[in-house]
């Protein structure tokens, strides 16, 4: 039994045909569309690598199935940048040596990415370790990553101002 | 992971239909259920996906002043309503004190309910375990169980319930509206999780196509809200599951305690009500002696079930830390590292 199914990726309308509904969403993104910047680490809802949009909110894109996600909006860290221009949170990630590996990197982003839209932790340090628990750095870059979270958030709220202003 | 046949009805009558098959499973976020899958643990024959069905993902105040939460609602926005987390804040602390983020915002209302316990046994398949494979044995009792029950367990399961959101749920008699073949029927959130007994695989009451339509609190359940609180302890400051919990609510008039809930977390099977502890607290001031005499009585029956001795003396800590907060009043605004015991220290430094 075959599945077609519809999702935009990245503002990218994507038709899939899935032979077998075991498929997750994780698996999608990087062994059908090629968009291996999502990283499977655990695979079992744990470390969160594989942290994606949909619908403008940051899931586990591993215990997800992509069957199920039919029509969704995904964004993925391929979708943030623009062009040449790093998104605020890539930028700050990089000023504040906020990776080492680099392999939890793509989904400690898009956690943030999340966790600021969100708009619970405010610049409240405790709140965004909190926030961001859900992802996992072996290396340990955790302090760099708070710092970071908290310094793309700021700029991100005086660019929206500018933009009301 | 086994293949699956996949439907994905329109209607709940549909839904019930097609779950009634043999081996059918209802599929919501499956934050669970694809890990349990994933890892052979459970191998349903057919998902029916009922992420669609309508109307089941809404927040209604109900004029008798209770609240209706449709199974669809994810945890994340129940947690953040400001109405519901005022009205309920140690549902909302219990929710924000689960899992991460990202599971929050995926897993749904009616799944937490059915989330099947973390014990190691029973998600490793080479291990013997009656809740997996119904005679086969448990390799807890003689393996690695310093996290396991010390309430209401048996011979045959010694798993606990790894809900936080049920904890405080059951303390304010919250009710599971279920559709089934034969219609609507309400059953309380109390008596909805089943002991283990001799048939720990058999761990709620509902039957072959039954579907969690909505979860009810009463009106009562919000005179609550200015003394109410979930702790948890956890063996890492976040995104754990809890060691021992527990969820306390009071209702305090002239200095005196006119009404008191008490449930705990991570100690039995199922989410257990301190019904006995509740009628201690009645009528008394809010103080430690009080406090502890409740304590006492909420353990009164525990027993280790391995080498977890050390959880019924902490869950009468967590039981007595729990009161004396809600006593202490509900904050304004729910901490940083919501339901942790620490937390409300001055001073303490979390995660530095």
């Amino acid at each position: 039994m075959s599945f077609s199914i519809s999702l935009t990726v990245n503002g990218v309308r994507r038709d899939v045909e899935l032979e077998d509904p075991r498929v997750t969403l994780l698996d999608l993104l990087r062994e059908r569309l090629y968009l291996t910047g999502t990283k499977k680490g655990c695979d079992r809802g744990q470390c969160g690598a594989c942290t994606v949009l949909v619908d403008g909110r940051r899931i586990n894109s591993c215990l997800a199935l992509a069957v199920s996600h039919d029509g969704a909006d995904v964004l993925t860290i391929e979708g943030v940048a623009r062009g040449d221009l790093l998104h605020p949170v890539q930028a700050a990630f990089i000023a504040h040596d906020g990776l080492q590996c680099g392999f939890c990197t793509p989904g400690q982003i898009m956690s943030a990415i999340g966790l600021i839209q969100e708009a619970q932790a405010g610049d409240d340090p405790e709140r965004i370790r909190e926030g961001m628990s859900g992802n996992l750095c072996r290396c340990g870059a955790y302090a760099g990553i708070t710092e970071a979270v908290l310094d793309a958030q700021k700029s991100l709220a005086e660019a929206s101002q500018r933009r009301s202003a | 992971m086994k293949n699956f046949d996949y439907v994905r009805p329109s209607t709940v009558s549909e839904a019930i239909a097609a779950a009634t098959e043999p081996d059918a499973a209802y599929l919501a976020a499956g934050t669970n259920l694809l890990d349990l899958m994933k890892g052979g643990v459970v191998h349903p024959n057919r998902l029916v996906d009922v992420t669609r069905l309508p109307g089941l993902d809404r927040i209604e105040h109900l004029p008798d002043g209770g609240v209706r939460i449709g199974a669809l609602v994810r945890n994340a926005d129940l947690a953040h309503d400001p109405d519901f987390a005022r009205s309920y804040p140690s549902i909302a602390e219990a929710l924000l004190s689960g899992a991460s983020a990202q599971l929050r915002n995926a897993a749904t209302v009616g799944g937490n309910l059915l989330q099947r316990t973390r014990c190691s046994y029973f998600y490793d398949v080479a291990s013997a375990c009656n809740k997996r494979e119904p005679g086969s044995g448990c390799d807890a009792h003689d393996g690695e169980n310093r996290l396991h029950a010390v309430l209401g367990w048996s011979e045959a399961c010694i798993a606990t319930h790894p809900s936080d959101f049920c904890v405080p749920l059951v303390a304010l008699d919250a009710v599971v509206e279920i559709e089934g073949r034969t219609g609507r029927r309400e059953v309380a959130l109390e008596a909805f999780h089943l002991p283990p007994g001799d048939t720990p695989e058999r761990e709620n009451v509902l039957e072959p196509g039954d579907l969690i339509v909505a979860l009810r609190l009463p009106s009562e359940a919000r005179s609550f809200s200015a003394h109410a609180r979930y702790l948890k302890v956890r063996e890492r400051t976040s995104y754990a599951f809890a060691v021992v919990s527990a969820a306390a609510a009071l209702r305090i008039e002239g200095g005196a305690i006119w009404d008191a809930r008490l449930a705990l977390g991570g100690v039995a099977t199922k989410p257990w009500r301190a019904r006995a502890a509740e009628k201690i607290l009645a009528g008394c001031n809010p103080d430690l002696a009080t406090f502890r005499a409740a304590a006492e009585t909420a353990l009164a029956d525990a027993k280790p079930s391995g080498n977890n001795q050390f959880k019924i003396a902490l869950a009468r800590r967590i039981v007595v830390r729990a009161l004396t907060l809600a006593a202490a009043g509900t904050p304004r605004r729910i901490p940083a590292l919501p339901a942790s015991p620490f937390s409300s220290i001055s001073g303490a430094l979390h995660g530095a």
